[in-house]
């Protein structure tokens, strides 16, 4: 029996789906716990993933993670699970370690494929410049899905919904305020990213990093010295030591490729260079890549993928 | 306040990856160990930061074995007043949050901080596993942190944007970037680390609940193909029939 936690506050995420289809990928018996405000149609449609049953618990608002590892814990023992999923979000990597704990369970902190034959499970090591695989050696067993690793599959119909209370306990965080800015893409669970460095001499010249964005429907990232010179926000660095991705589409801009921006990014399925320098290391790790200028490259690029989206119509 | 900022030993960033005892050791010969950048820049500084403003004590705690003692001496540099090695070779997160949260429970910290991640396992696990063998609340992510007597104000990361929350201590707290600027150690800072307290604690019996059977590079990129930047139709065609991305 799987277990699978989603957080459905903001309705179903891509990464929700991801996981309930990885759960369906390990069992037959697949039993969804959520808190949050998603209503049960939508909730019911998890079932097209492989779910038997959502539970779902809407006094939780899903803020402290101690109270889910309460929540999850409570519906692992009711339900018998051997196995509890989470996507590695925020929420994976709040809520996973306690109820690895809780439970006495090994974790798997950011899966990227299902279980090999011999258990063991695949995951990223030194910010994606390998590979391990971990095997857990507890007879329970927790897997956090890296976003994007696999593709959420259709299996089945709708499920039932059954509501859930009293398992999770008091919140013991008191949340003041949340800002999110509207329209954007999460950066860790977008497909497209657009990303720029340097080369680019200035804040100023972001506008047509953004346009070539919006015409492909991609988020905005950055190198980290542009983030650290204040640029752009932190919250858009990828590389070692700022957010790790692996979107289906990387295009980087005026970013020379080194190392440790390489590691946050080598998990993407197709890289796209583009630079002024014929050396940068950078092309090394792409599929496509293109010397140039990037203020005479990305507004052709950007006019090229209008043409191309006009197109598909 | 009373804070304990755990720390871990990794490979410098810009360290070349590679592995042993048939793939199933990282190779350490030739590298350079640092303190894991997300403990030393943002949870430890941080640490300094509370102290020199409200007053306490900053005690930094790592699971390693006596090689470890390098980059404890670098953190006690930086300005950690005291350090505590618990001795093992650790392999698990969940050995590594048993081993701290047993000794933090004795001493009765007002918080205990940890890095986001480490950037060698990267698995965001200790942090959680300490709170939750303390029964402490966890604020994971954070990007800033202020006190005021028994309360915490923090912001953290969540999907799409930022929060700000409040909790009462004692809690523990991952730290992010934004939460502090790194600090590079004076020659007071080094020669004082040389006469601060180092206690060796041994380690508690815990079972490992994870291992590591295997290691492998990923695959190499075939070589890059390139675009003549006067046409960009190319490339959005290539990126549709052939790599299937948009």
């Amino acid at each position: 029996m799987v277990l699978v936690y989603i957080n459905s506050t903001t309705g179903l995420s891509k990464a929700a789906l991801e996981t309930v289809t990885y759960g369906k990928k390990l069992s037959g018996d697949v039993t969804v716990i959520t808190n949050g405000s998603a209503s049960n149609e939508q909730l019911a449609q998890l079932g097209e993933y492989g779910a038997s049953k959502v539970l779902v618990d809407r006094s939780v608002d899903g803020e402290d993670p101690q109270q889910l590892a309460r929540l999850v814990a409570a519906v692992a023992d009711q339900v018998s699970a051997s196995t509890v999923i989470f996507s590695h979000d925020i929420y994976g990597k709040a809520v996973a370690p306690r109820l690895s704990v809780r439970m006495k369970a090994g974790l798997v902190a950011g899966a990227i494929a299902v279980p090999e034959a011999d258990g063991s499970v695949k995951v990223n090591v030194f910010s994606g410049k390998a590979v391990g695989y971990v095997k857990v050696a507890s007879s329970k067993q927790i897997i956090s899905l890296l976003p994007n690793s696999i593709q959420p599959e259709k299996t089945g119909s709708v499920c039932s919904v059954e509501e859930t209370n009293g398992l999770a306990g008091a919140s013991a965080i008191n949340v003041l305020e949340t800002k999110k800015p509207e329209g954007n893409i999460p950066l860790p669970e977008a497909e497209l990213v657009v990303s720029a460095g340097r080369g680019l001499k200035g804040p100023e010249n972001w506008g047509m990093i953004e346009e070539l964005a919006t015409a492909l429907g991609a988020a905005t990232a950055c190198s980290r010295p542009v983030a650290d010179i204040g640029w752009r926000p932190h919250h858009e660095h990828v590389g070692q030591t700022g957010v790790a991705i692996r979107p289906n589409l990387y295009i980087a801009v005026g970013i020379s490729g080194a190392i440790q921006h390489l590691a946050g990014v080598n998990g993407s399925k197709v890289i796209v260079v583009v630079n002024t320098d014929t050396e940068a290391p950078f092309f090394k790790a792409a599929d496509y890549g293109v010397v140039g200028d990037a203020f005479d490259v990305i507004p052709k690029l950007t006019e090229a993928v209008k043409r191309f989206k006009a197109t598909q119509h | 306040m009373n804070i304990l900022v755990c720390i871990s030993k990794a490979p410098d960033t810009t360290s070349k990856i590679a592995f042993t005892n048939n793939s199933t050791q990282f190779d350490e010969n030739g590298v350079q160990f640092i303190v894991n950048p997300y403990d030393e820049w943002y949870a430890l500084v941080r640490a300094l930061e509370l102290k020199e403003t409200i007053g306490g004590n900053v005690t930094i705690v790592t699971v390693g074995t006596a090689t470890d003692e390098a980059i404890i001496r670098k953190a006690l540099a930086i300005g950690a007043d005291e350090a505590v090695r618990i001795d093992a070779d650790p392999k698990d997160a969940y050995f590594v949050a048993m081993q701290v949260a047993s000794y933090a429970k004795a001493k009765g910290f007002d918080l205990v901080m940890t890095g986001k991640e480490t950037i060698n396992y990267n698995g965001s696990q200790v942090g959680g596993m300490i709170a939750e063998a303390m029964d402490l609340p966890f604020v994971s992510l954070a990007t800033k942190l202020d006190a005021n007597g028994t309360k915490l104000t923090l912001e953290r990361e969540i999907v799409g944007g930022v929060q700000v929350v409040e909790v009462q201590t004692p809690a523990v707290i991952s730290c992010a970037k934004g939460m502090a600027e790194q600090r590079i150690p004076n020659m007071r800072g080094i020669m004082a680390a040389r006469t601060k307290p180092l206690t060796v604690i041994p380690a508690e019996a815990v079972e490992d609940l994870t291992s590591y059977v295997t290691y492998s590079m990923p695959n190499a990129k075939s070589s890059v193909k390139m675009i003549d930047p006067s046409n960009m139709d190319e490339l959005v065609a290539l990126l549709h029939n052939e790599a299937k991305v948009i």
